[in-house]
């Protein structure tokens, strides 16, 4: 019953990572973050389900709230760089190196 | 009253103090006055122990984290106490000789004699440390003040000292990490006591393993033959006051915990071990002395002198018998006094001329003879002479040390001529002969510089002629500790009557 | 006859026998933490600390003749030295008396004999700080009644020694002879401590009673052993073959202190300390012999370099290595010996201190001149330095009646009789001794004058004569007293034990005989080359005997070939493999890890999406890996 959330989970989790890998734009990688984490948390929901317990969800909920952190400090920080190098690109950003 | 507690506050009091306090000068005087304070309170507590009483005396405990059964946990038996002594009579002094070591750089004072007294806090807490994790704790963070005395304020080659110095007693200190939790661990006991940890390992070979990690840092930190190239760097470079720190305090660690944790806790691998250690200690006082003699630096000189000291005192701990026990922790106190008036004496020379090379000096006797003869008596404490207390010490290692072993015993006695050989030697470049152009104008020594240099000469005087009030402190523990190690002196071959003793 | 039992003692002048160490020790304290302060004074005080300890020995040693002679070994106990190793005490017995009473008497002679002496050396109060000192310690030495204290004495008379040779420290001559004889005699301590460490270890003692008390009960005692190394130990203080080196660069030193240390007192400490473990020693016949040959090889050393040296004080040199070789031999001999070696030190004492001080007379007259050659002709200018002088001469070739002709006949008559060899040698050793001692004094006070242009010769002020004289009087009566009716050995009996059956005393015996017949010969032979004959100023080049002697028997090149430059080899090796060897290991294993971690930061090329790919693959591998496993 819970196998399909839980293919939809794996296949979510799959194109955020693909997205994380190939795509420049760093908002778009941002986006793609933030889908591999609705999978994981998709997963948690199920297994919760699945054993009937709440831990699954109480996990839930710290992801997400990670996950809005996240999204405050990393779009500060996207917004800083593109002001400064007029550029969204994650590969432009590599100054922090060996 | 909780002595020792009150001993480390105060220092650490006086270690912000000092920070707050606007005026150099000011701020120099109120670390004197603070370490002269905790001296009082040391030599108060010292007046109170009772030799033939409890192992541990001043005794405080306090859960520290409950979940690992660590403690803050002090109390001292005789040797630790002579150690804390030597510490807090050495502040002071180094305090009093450093009083312008500081300014050449661009550094603060301040910081400077802030790092001293935050120093000498975490001295007498590693001495008195009666849990092993408390131990180790300080054990480490006595590498911070001394990484930064050196590194901020040394001579040229400061920071490639200063890394060496701290990667290198790093190194041993993480070996010694592993070789705590494992013990937590195997002991199985629940806590870092010292003395709930005695006995519990009883599987040999596990022994050996953990003898190890905590021998090699000991080794290291002391250092011991083969382990010893960072202390000439380190010294050499530090300033004066902090060389005699470390080489008379810092090092002591090493030898303190060969003698309270290898022992103690681990004793048949110690017996095991035995024979390697004495080995390593017999190279390290010829190969010392011999490395001692071809130095033509003053500092590195007498850092390999202190290897070669250093080998005299793990030979007398790892011989376990009473004398050479005895005179090992006896030596570590001699040593500190020697070799620190040596030190802080090469330092005012240094101070005045500018060089540290021996060649640079010649006839020094003939301007300023009140330092070359303090310098003398220095060097010949170093050279063990009969009437200065580095005699009775090295004298009970090597008598103690033959009582069990014959040829290392004879062997490691090659170490009374050649330190004649160097420090004669160097005597005679620097202050004997034709005075040198350059020194022609020296001063002789300040009154400052007097009053640094003579209560460590009249310590090691008296305790020359009288060592009895440091051996009465220090004979009970050895003892103690031998009986946990379960060993007995070696008896006469033919006993002769007490009376004629 | 046995040594007496010890008997605990307090009270009375020995009971505070210990006032003999500490007042001149007191005295150096003040002038040396004194400074300038005590310059005024100093030289006086010095004399008063002196002649204080002499008062303490003579009331010690009144009180000590009022014992009946089986209870004369009286043992002062003072405190705890190190507790678990040995108590200190004093043990004043006829021995340990008879050394304090020649330390103390000739010590303050020749003090008096240093004001004047050293009266134009503006560090003249430190001269006489150490002199206390020295003598502080060497009564230490002999007063100790146990081997730690005595080694504590042995090494502060060396410190002593030290710092007096190389009193004219901006010599470099001189400062490298004290430090020569400092290491030198650190080779002997090395023997002596172990021989104590030996000591310890069997007895779990260093008392001499408790020595005493161990042999008396018996057991696998290690006595040869103990004894060579005793004896090694004794070789560095009294300059025996083989460290006798130090002996003749030591004369460096100021003569005074040439007169005191290496003469009459701190040189013969090793015969004290053979003669003080006679227990030990009579039990091994191999250390016994050792101790002969030692005592005999040197006597003969010594006076072969006597024969050949300019320098008037080197030539004394000599004469002192020579002399105390033959109390060595007497010290090896046992019970029979005893009396004569220690009767000999003392006699020796007081002529050889009396010639070097008229030595320094005759230096302090002529510039500081050392070298004979430059000398001659000087009996009608400094006429009480020459008498004093030619009395000392006359009793250390033995001439009938003076000192040297009791003590050394005693000695060669004892030898002869031990082991004919040995004794024989001895015998000829007396012949060169009449050689170069007449050598000596006809190159110097008969002659033709050879002085050099500035010198002014002039009689010595009454302040150093008078110690001459004092020195001579006890040089021409103290043989006759000390050994006819074997008084000193009956008096030394208690304390070293003595054969059943005295020696008695024969006037021209045919040993002694011969040995005055050689005697004459030397003398006269040194008669015809430096006497009657005309002396050249620059010395001859000589025979290769000559050059062998000159160069004290090669000893000098011997230790440099042995020791000195393997041993700077091995210094310069050892640095090496310091800095290169172990440092060098250290500091590759830092760039080793520091080079790899250069490289391996290389993996951080600051694309993300690299480190992302990473992190994927990483969790691909760990997942994949766990299938794996979890399928095994």
């Amino acid at each position: 019953m819970t196998t399909h959330y839980l293919v939809l989970s794996a296949l979510l989790f799959a194109i955020g990572g693909v997205g994380v890998l190939v795509r420049r734009n760093a908002i778009v990688v941002f986006m793609c973050v933030e889908l591999m984490l609705n999978a994981c948390n998709l997963a948690f929901v199920t297994f919760a389900r699945q054993n009937g317990n709440l831990d699954g969800q109480v996990i839930a909920f710290f992801v997400m709230i990670v996950a809005a952190a996240e999204v405050v400090i990393g779009l500060a920080i996207i917004v800083t760089i593109f002001r400064t190098r007029r550029s969204a690109s994650v590969d432009d950003a590599s100054l922090l190196k060996y | 009253m909780p002595w020792l507690s009150i001993l480390m506050g105060v220092s650490v009091l006086g270690a912000l103090g000092v920070t707050l306090v606007r005026n150099d000068k000011l701020a120099k005087q109120f670390t004197l006055g603070v370490s002269l304070v905790v001296l009082a309170l040391a030599i108060a507590m010292a007046v109170g122990f009772n030799p033939n009483g409890d192992k541990f005396q001043f005794v405080e405990k306090y859960v520290w984290i409950r979940s690992f059964g660590v403690h803050y946990a002090v109390g001292v038996d005789g040797i630790a106490l002579v150690l804390i002594l030597l510490s807090v009579v050495l502040v002071p002094i180094v305090v009093l000789a450093s009083w312008h070591d500081a300014e050449a750089g661009k550094r603060s004072v301040r910081t400077y004699f802030s790092l001293l007294l935050v120093l000498e806090a975490m001295m007498i807490g590693v001495f008195a440390a009666t849990d092993v994790f408390l131990f180790y704790v300080f054990f480490e963070a006595m590498l911070i003040p001394m990484y930064f005395m050196i590194g901020s304020y040394g001579g040229a080659q400061r920071s490639y000292a200063a890394v060496k110095f701290l990667l290198y007693s790093l190194f041993g200190g993480l070996l010694m990490l592993v070789a705590v939790i494992a013990l937590y661990s195997i002991a199985d006991k629940h806590t870092f006591m010292f003395s709930d940890l005695i006995g519990t390992i009883q599987d040999v070979n596990t022994q050996k393993w953990l003898f190890l990690g905590f021998f090699i840092a000991f080794a290291i930190k002391a250092p011991l033959w083969p382990f010893h190239t960072w202390l000439p760097d380190a010294a050499a470079q530090a300033p004066a006051g902090a060389a005699v720190l470390l080489v008379g305090v810092l090092d002591k660690v090493g030898t303190y915990g060969m003698l309270r944790f290898c022992l103690e806790l681990f004793p048949d691998a110690a017996k095991y071990f035995t024979p390697l250690v004495i080995t390593l200690s017999v190279i390290g006082i010829v190969y010392g002395a011999i490395v001692a003699i071809g130095q033509t630096d003053m500092k590195r000189l007498i850092a390999y002198t202190s290897v070669s000291h250093f080998g005299f005192i793990a030979m007398g701990v790892f011989a376990m018998t009473t004398n050479a026990g005895a005179g090992a922790t006896l030596y570590m106190v001699n040593h500190g006094f020697s070799t620190g008036a040596l030190f802080l004496i090469a330092g005012f020379l240094i101070h005045r001329r500018g060089s540290q090379y021996i060649a640079d000096y010649g006839g020094v006797q003939k301007v300023a003879p009140v330092l070359a003869g303090t310098f003398l008596v220095a060097g010949l404490s170093s050279l063990s002479l009969p009437g200065l207390s580095t005699f009775v010490s090295e004298f009970m290692v090597l008598v103690g040390t033959y009582q069990r072993y014959l040829v290392p015993a004879i062997i490691a006695t090659t170490g009374v001529v050649l330190a004649a050989i160097y420090v004669l030697w160097m005597y005679q470049r620097t202050m004997n002969g034709p005075t040198a152009e350059s020194v022609k104008k020296l001063p002789d020594l300040s009154v400052r510089e007097k009053w640094v240099i003579a209560p460590l000469l009249a310590l090691l005087l008296v305790f020359g002629f009288y060592p009895k009030p440091l051996l009465d402190m220090i004979h009970p523990a050895v003892k103690s500790t031998l009986t946990t190690v379960q060993v007995s002196d070696p008896a006469a071959v033919v006993p002769v009557a007490k009376e004629a003793q | 006859m046995e040594p007496a039992e010890i008997i605990q003692h307090s009270g009375g002048v020995i009971g505070a026998s210990w006032l003999m160490i500490a007042l001149p020790l007191l005295g150096a304290a003040i002038l040396l933490l004194g400074g300038r302060r005590t310059d005024r004074f100093g030289h006086l005080l010095g004399v008063a600390m002196s002649v204080a300890a002499f008062v303490v020995a003579a009331l010690a040693f009144f009180q000590l003749l009022g014992f009946a002679p089986g209870e004369r070994r009286r043992g002062v106990s003072l405190y705890d030295l190190i507790p678990g190793i040995t108590k200190i005490g004093l043990l004043v017995d006829p021995l340990s008396i008879s050394f304090c009473l020649l330390i103390t008497f000739v010590g303050s002679l020749i003090h008096i004999y240093s004001i004047g002496y050293m009266a134009h050396d503006p560090a003249r109060r430190r001269f006489f700080a150490y002199l206390n000192l020295f003598v502080a310690a060497m009564l230490l030495l002999v007063l100790a009644d146990n081997y730690l204290g005595l080694y504590v004495g042995w090494e502060g008379v060396g410190l002593a020694s030290y710092l007096l040779i190389g009193f004219w420290q901006h010599k470099p001559s001189a400062a490298t002879a004290a430090k020569k004889a400092f290491i030198v005699n650190r080779v002997g301590d090395f023997g002596l401590a172990i021989g104590i460490f030996t000591i310890f270890a069997t007895f779990h003692s260093v008392s001499y009673a408790g020595v005493a008390d161990g042999i008396a009960k018996g057991g696998s005692i290690p006595f040869t052993a103990i004894g060579l190394l005793l004896l090694l130990g004794a070789c560095g203080k009294s300059a025996q073959l083989p460290l006798q080196s130090w002996l003749l660069d030591a004369m460096e030193g100021p003569t005074p202190v040439s007169a005191l240390i290496h003469a009459a007192t701190m040189v013969t400490a090793g015969v004290y300390l053979v003669v003080r473990s006679g227990p030990i020693f009579q039990a091994t016949d191999t250390a016994q012999l050792v101790v002969t040959i030692v005592g005999v090889a040197t006597l003969l050393a010594g006076a072969i370099i006597g024969t050949a040296k300019d320098d008037i004080k080197k030539a004394l040199a000599g004469s002192t290595m020579s002399q105390i070789g033959y109390m060595m031999l007497a010290a090896g001999i046992g019970p029979a010996g005893y009396a004569f070696a220690i009767a000999h030190l003392i006699t020796h004492g007081f002529f050889k201190a009396d010639m070097f001080l008229g030595a320094g007379s005759v230096m302090h007259a002529m510039n500081d001149e050392v070298d004979m050659r430059k000398y001659g002709g000087l009996r009608k200018l400094m006429p009480i330095t020459f008498v004093t002088f030619f009395i000392g001469y006359l009793a250390i070739i033995g001439f009938p009646l003076l000192s040297g002709y009791f003590t050394k006949d005693g000695i060669i008559e004892t030898a002869v009789e031990h082991n004919a060899i040995l004794g024989w040698l001895a015998v000829l050793g007396a012949g060169i001794t009449g050689f170069y001692m007449s050598r000596l004094v006809f190159m110097t006070f008969f002659g033709k004058k050879r002085w050099e242009a500035d010198a002014h010769p002039h009689e010595s002020p009454a302040v150093m004569t008078w110690p001459l004289i004092i020195l001579s009087v006890g040089a021409v009566v103290l043989g006759a007293f000390l050994v006819l009716g074997n008084r000193f050995m009956i008096f030394l009996a208690p304390a070293v034990g003595r054969p059943e059956e005295l020696p008695s005393f024969a006037p021209f015996s045919p040993t002694g005989l011969v040995t005055l017949a050689l005697v004459a010969v030397g003398a006269g032979f040194a008669w015809v080359r430096y006497g009657s004959a005309e002396v050249p100023a620059v010395a001859p080049r000589g025979s290769f005997l000559t050059t062998f002697a000159r160069r004290d028997l090669y000893g000098d090149a011997l230790n440099e070939a042995l020791f000195m430059r393997p041993g700077q080899w091995l210094t310069r090796l050892a640095v090496f493999f310091d800095n290169r060897g172990i440092d060098g290991l250290v500091n590759s294993l830092a760039a080793l890890i520091g080079g790899t971690s250069g490289r391996m930061r290389k993996v951080q090329t600051g694309f993300v999406r690299s480190y992302a790919l990473s992190i994927f693959v990483g969790a691909a591998v760990l997942v994949g890996a766990w299938f794996v496993v979890g399928n095994l």
